[in-house]
């Protein structure tokens, strides 16, 4: 069924008000929805946060289509890119479910209830022949697993091709989270670590620079195999002028945003343990700084926000994995999944 | 938020900049590495020492140092002054020839190479032909005779190095004009020796070396006498007044040929076998020295019985019956011999022998009865035993520079009262701004305390932390009690020893107050001996206690090395540092950290294991904490014996490949198996090397988890009177920082003065931080309410620095191998960081506290951290806001050895070891800069109808700096800051092996 309503555009208000407004027009009070809309480009996109809501508002034309699913017999392939091109489908689909209902329907849950293992990032500003991956570690179970070498790449430079040493992917641990993420492969060349570029830098450089980044780990690699590169399509003129032949991912804004990203977002928190006045409550022998034990004397630091170096805007301005949480604290389930990535715990 | 911390652009501060940071690597302190051969100019009195590197020095008068590198870093084969110039010639191993000379330059006169050349033999002719064998500087100073293996003698000009192809003396015609018939072309062949006559520079000597020795008469192109030779001839030597000459052969004998008007073919006037009458090895160098008294001095190396004495390196002196063969601990390269250089004197009157040998510079006081040695002022051998960590002090009081001097002086007895007799030039630097101590500990448990105030580091006093322990070695038995009816005459000489009876007995950590004279020292088996200075001889008992560093732990085993055997009773000590006080860490793993605060009396030691603080006014161990992770086995069964064990077999090898390589090393064709074993040698490394380039090099990428090994390792312990539980009440503190990122902070009650002895000092841990990124921790530091670091201890006490700021609140900077941190106290919040490691990927090697003076106003100065990177950089970061503030490369990144031996100073400068023998000494103080000046005064030319430059004074300096501020401004600096770190030789080695295995 369908519904029009308006919505003051320059006032949107919050997500949750707007879905409860949409439960109330469509009378569904206690039905779990999924909400998506058709941006400009024709693409089926969710509505789940303020952001994407804030934003699907504003491209609003004037007309915001919306559509609703129950959430039990959505179809979240429906969402994303390149949906444009399967518009038509896209929309029987969500028009007419039934087409499906032969198909046994395996239930995929929606991508907040995951922890994130890995992903791409930056694509609209990367050339095309490069890919940034983001591999989230969490705590000791899972080794990062792969291995780097020296080798030597092929550059294009204003006198020709020249030949220059690279730091290469050697070798990727079965079962290790760099395997495991599929976007890492043996030979890929590493052209940057957590926005710093590390040609010139020495084999053990490199090995250090990752390490000490080892717990958000953000590395730029040319892939050996090309054939799976992103192709994007005209939507991304803003920044698809830069020549998929340079091999420098030199662009300014790009080095600028990663390296923001870097410092962000890698921090880690320290763990003190206060003694004020009563030693006997901690035994000289505890064991480790992280015993169970001692967790009620645990205290999370607050980490550089509070020196006024970040601007607030630059926090909030980064919301994928901008939410923080240490192993200590006993968080809101969905911040869990982010554990030790973030930068800023108010206690 | 890394554009806030970059550099900024701020032009005030890029001036400032300017004022206050220069890197300048100014003085090489030490022995040189690998010498390779020895020159001496009488006339101008300064030494030359040529390298295998193909380094060249000059050393006069203490402070007068001069030094140059050829090109080609080829080495030095011989060095010959020009008579009576400031030029000298050096010949290289590719067969070069170069002119270095002393000119002045911008009021500073510096050692430059003016030409060089290569002699060319004309086209088809084996190489050999121009083999240079022999070099002459001629006492016209304008022509160069050099002897070649080809028996051909050829004539360059100088300085231009032409060639007087007309001049040549071939064999040929030597030949023509020798009746004999038993010479024929093979007698020729191969020019060892070239002498000219001493009276009359127109007669040069010719030695062959089958034997042959021909005297050449430059001005009718003619031999007027020849000898015959029966042995193989290595060398020969003019009497002064020219009416004999002396020959040395291979078979260990020397023969004096009479020179007369009369008889053209002489027979030898005395053949002798000194060492005979076994077979001998060649005396390779001879001196024949007249005295008023009559009696010469026969001055030769070699010449020992092949089969019982054959490894000896010996000088042998012969004065009338007194006959002694100077024993020498490395092979000797070369020596010569400081006599009357006037040439109106009648006698020779030598007065001193100089001695290079491999590893040191002996000289021996001939005018003395018994023949001492000279205590050299400079050129010392820093690696008598081999170094094992550093520590320098700044600015001493003269009190107790005072008393270490008068406590080494006692020890010097038996050094000759001569003064140094190579004292060409003079010393124009101005008096060192301060007096400052370098204290090297060694191997073999000694402690070296070296004057590091200027160019010359000189050896004040040695302490030997061996008497406390019992060995099983006999102090005894030494090599020096020969009887005195032995034959040959040996005796010892130098110092260089670098066999250590007992690697335990290593000194791993030093910590010097310069206030109260009290020192820590602590070794390789878990020892740490606390040490008074005392003005007498005294003996006493050592207080002996025990730090169970593992306590409760149970389940673990030590594999490592026992505890050091300790002396029961008293001890008898000599004047100087004398311990009154031993800990021994239980497990007696290596002391990785030390601390020592001298006015709470207190000594804080970590190892592996843990860390421990000792009261030493009560003599009472104050509590210990075990830092050991539960899965950490590696730390328990005694890793460091096995890491330990691989340098000691890695060295071995070294010195085996060294062995062979220096075994016999005379020129090439000389002897051609030695030569091809060499040349195999240099092959094998050349294709190890390549092996290791193409073997597959990759790095795993791991974040570092909590159960890595090592994480109990305590790097750095730091005291400090601060802020610890609450904002309103300071208290003393003891610090801790882990291998594996933990820092734990302990609350000290020091009781009163009053009741120091009656109340016990009690801890309780108050604090302990966990660094997630888990690096290394390799300094913590606190810096007061106006953000300066806090004092030394009883520094304020001494009145030398404003007591701290107790009002404003204290911050607490955490040094990591890979971050900076300022954290607030009491309450342990972040403030600040810098990340190091995550940004450039290098890591923290060292880092202490310096003050920086500008060069332009004496009024300002301020701290900054001085950092050296793994990449061998060297990085300024400003306090308290961590902002690097420049870089400069300093060590070579492969040069593991040199950046782990990396000591800074409190102002700015800093040394590093460049061979186990050498420390280079580098400033990035604008203020403070000790580098050579001085003047080579050039005594008026006598004899002569040759006019050069009338240069009446040189004026010199080595390496003078772009931007040499002037000493005038380099006044005494402010004395407030502290050091963080004593350096960590062993830990670095180990975290060198372990970032190898990655």
């Amino acid at each position: 069924e369908f519904r029009r309503f308006s919505l003051e555009r320059s006032k949107p208000g919050k997500f949750e008000e707007f879905y409860g407004l949409l439960q109330h027009v469509h009378k569904i009070p206690n039905v779990d929805v999924l909400v998506g809309y058709t941006d400009i480009h024709g693409d089926l996109l969710p509505i789940n946060n303020d952001d994407n809501y804030h934003k699907a508002v504003s491209t609003a034309n004037p007309l915001l289509r919306i559509f609703i699913q129950r959430k039990e017999d959505a179809d979240y392939s429906a969402f994303g890119t390149d949906t444009m091109t399967r518009k038509k489908n896209v929309l029987s689909n969500v028009l007419r479910p039934d087409n499906h209902k032969k198909k046994p329907h395996i239930v995929i849950s929606m991508p907040q209830d995951f922890r994130p293992v890995s992903s791409i990032i930056d694509v609209d500003i990367l050339p095309e022949t490069h890919r940034r991956v983001r591999l989230y570690k969490y705590g000791t179970d899972k080794p990062l697993g792969f291995y780097i070498r020296d080798g030597s790449s092929v550059r294009v430079t204003p006198h020709g091709l020249e030949k220059v040493p690279g730091i290469f992917i050697s070798r990727l641990v079965p079962g290790g989270l760099a395997q495991s993420t599929g976007l890492l492969a043996v030979n890929d060349e590493v052209l940057e670590v957590n926005g710093i570029e590390v040609s010139g830098k020495s084999l053990d450089q490199v090995t250090d620079m990752m390490i000490a980044n080892s717990r958000n780990l953000i590395i730029t690699v040319r892939p050996a195999n090309q054939r799976n590169n992103v192709v994007r399509n005209s939507r991304t003129s803003g920044s698809s002028g830069q020549s998929t032949e340079s091999s420098l991912p030199s662009s300014t804004p790009n080095i600028l945003g990663s390296l923001q990203q870097g410092e962000e977002e890698s921090d880690e928190e320290d763990i003190i343990i206060e003694d004020s006045g009563e030693p006997q409550q901690i035994p000289k022998a505890a064991p480790t700084s992280e015993s169970i034990e001692s967790l009620s004397q645990i205290e999370l630091l607050h980490e550089s926000t509070q020196n006024g170096f970040l601007p607030s805007s630059e926090m909030n301005s980064n919301h994928s994995a901008g939410s923080i949480s240490m192993e200590y604290e006993v968080p809101e389930p969905g911040r869990k999944s982010l554990e030790e990535d973030g930068t800023i715990i108010t206690l | 938020m890394r554009r806030f911390l970059r550099p900024g652009h701020d032009p005030v501060r890029e001036r400032l900049k300017r004022d206050l940071f220069q890197f300048n690597k100014t003085v090489e302190h030490g022995f040189p590495h690998q010498p390779s051969a020895l020159g001496y100019s009488p006339f101008l009195r300064l030494m030359a020492i040529g390298t295998r590197s193909g380094a060249i020095k000059l050393y006069g008068a203490p402070g007068v140092e001069f030094m140059g590198l050829h090109e080609e870093n080829n080495t030095v084969m011989q060095i010959h002054f020009i008579p009576d110039q400031c030029q000298l010639v050096t010949l290289l191993d590719d067969n070069s020839l170069h002119l270095w000379s002393l000119k002045q330059h911008g009021g500073a006169s510096e050692l430059r190479e003016e030409h060089r050349f290569t002699l060319k033999g004309p086209p088809g002719s084996p190489p050999s032909a121009t083999q240079i064998t022999a070099v002459l500087p001629h006492s016209s100073r304008e022509v160069l005779y050099l002897g070649t293996e080809s028996g051909n003698i050829f004539v360059v000009e100088l300085p231009s190095f032409r060639v007087l192809e007309d001049r040549t003396i071939t064999p040929e015609a030597v030949l023509q004009r020798i009746p004999e018939d038993n010479c024929n072309r093979r007698s020729c062949e191969l020019v060892e020796a070239l002498r000219e006559h001493p009276k009359n520079p127109d007669q040069i000597l010719i030695g062959y070396s089958r034997g042959l020795i021909v005297l050449w008469d430059l001005q009718n192109n003619k031999a007027t006498h020849h000898f015959l030779g029966s042995q193989q001839l290595e060398n020969l030597y003019w009497q002064r007044d020219g009416s004999k000459f002396i020959s040395c052969h291979y078979d260990g004998s020397y023969t004096q040929w009479p020179v007369s008007s009369d008889n053209r073919q002489p027979e030898p006037l005395e053949n002798t076998v000194p060492y005979g009458p076994f077979p001998c090895k060649a005396i390779s160098k001879i001196y024949w020295q007249t005295t008023k008294n009559g009696l010469p001095y026969i001055i030769f190396q070699g010449g020992m019985p092949r089969a019982s004495y054959g490894d000896r390196h010996s000088i042998s002196v012969i004065h009338g019956s007194q006959q002694t063969a100077f024993d020498f601990t490395s092979r000797v390269i070369d020596f010569f011999i400081i006599f009357s250089s006037d040439p109106a004197a009648e006698f020779d009157d030598p007065s001193a022998l100089v001695v290079l040998a491999e590893e040191e510079l002996v000289v021996i006081d001939l005018k003395s009865a018994g023949w001492p040695a000279v205590h050299p002022p400079y050129l010392a051998s820093l690696h008598c035993s081999a170094i094992t960590c550093s520590h320098h002090v700044s600015n001493i009081p003269l009190k107790l520079w005072e008393r270490i001097i008068s406590a080494g002086s006692k020890q010097n007895i038996h050094y000759s009262s001569m003064p140094w007799p190579i004292d060409g030039g003079t010393n124009i630097a101005p008096d060192p701004p301060q007096r400052d101590l370098l204290l090297t500990g060694h191997e073999d448990g000694t402690v070296r305390f070296w004057d590091a105030s200027g160019v010359c580091l000189h050896l004040l006093y040695k302490l030997s932390t061996v008497r406390v322990f019992l060995t099983d070695a006999d102090p005894n038995d030494n090599m020096n009690t020969l009887g005195e009816d032995e034959w040959p005459p040996l005796r010892k000489v130098g110092t260089f020893d670098p066999y250590s009876d007992d690697p335990r007995l290593g000194i791993q950590k030093i910590y010097l107050c310069k206030y109260s004279g009290y020192l820590a020292v602590a070794g390789t088996a878990g020892q740490v001996l606390v040490m008074e200075l005392n003005d007498e001889d005294a003996e006493h008992v050592v207080d002996h206690a025990e730090a169970d560093l593992l306590q409760d732990q149970e389940g673990y085993r030590w594999k490592g090395h026992e505890k050091l055997k300790t002396r029961d009773g008293p001890v008898r000590f000599e004047a100087g540092f004398q311990p009154f006080v031993l800990v021994q860490c239980q497990p007696p793993a290596v002391v990785t950290s030390l601390a020592l605060h001298s006015e709470w009396k207190l000594v804080a030691f970590g190892t592996s294991h843990g860390f421990g603080l000792f009261d030493h006014q009560q003599k009472r161990l104050v509590f210990v904490k075990c830092t050991l992770h539960p899965s950490d086995q590696l730390a328990l069964e005694g890793p460091l014996s096995r890491v330990k064990s691989l340098k000691k077999s890695l060295r071995q090898s070294f010195r085996r490949i060294r062995r062979s390589r220096v075994s016999s090393r005379k020129r090439r064709g000389g002897s051609g198996n030695a030569s091809e074993v060499q040349e195999a040698n240099a092959k094998f490394d050349q294709d190890a090397l390549q092996e290791m380039e193409l073997a597959p090099v990759q790095r795993k990428i791991e974040a570092r988890s909590a159960e890595d090994s090592f994480t109990g390792f305590v790097r750095t312990l730091y005291f400090a009177d601060t802020f610890l539980r609450d904002s309103s009440r300071h208290c003393p503190s003891l610090w801790a920082g882990t291998n594996g990122g933990t820092v734990y902070a302990f609350c000290l009650r020091v009781p009163p003065a009053e009741r120091r002895m009656d109340e016990p000092v009690r801890a309780e841990q108050a604090k302990e931080i966990q660094l997630m990124h888990r690096a290394p921790v390799v300094g913590i530091l606190v810096l007061d309410g106006r953000s300066t670091p806090l004092p030394e201890p009883l520094e304020v006490a001494h009145d030398l620095s404003k007591s701290p700021d107790m009002q404003g609140s204290h911050q607490l900077l955490v040094v990591s191998e890979e971050q900076f941190k300022v954290f607030t106290l009491p309450k342990v919040s972040s403030k600040l960081k810098l990340k190091l490691t995550a940004l450039e990927g290098c890591r923290v090697r060292k880092v202490t506290v310096a003050n920086f003076g500008s060069c332009k106003t004496d009024e300002y100065s301020e701290n900054d951290l001085a950092v050296l990177t793994n990449l061998g950089d060297i990085q300024i970061i400003s306090l308290p806001f961590l902002k690097l503030q420049i870089r400069y490369p300093c060590i070579r990144k492969e040069d593991v050895s040199g950046i782990a031996s990396c000591v800074f100073t409190k102002y700015g400068q800093g040394f590093y070891l460049i061979s186990p023998s050498e420390f280079e000494r580098f400033s990035l103080s604008t203020k403070w800069l000790v580098e050579p000046r001085c003047i080579v005064d050039v005594p008026e030319v006598t004899s002569n109808n040759h006019v050069h430059n009338k240069s009446g004074t040189e004026n010199a300096a080595r390496k003078s700096s772009p931007g040499d501020c002037g000493e005038d401004e380099r006044k005494s600096g402010r004395l407030m800051e502290h050091a963080l770190l004593n350096d960590e030789k062993v830990l670095k080695e180990i975290q060198s092996t372990l970032e190898g295995g990655r």
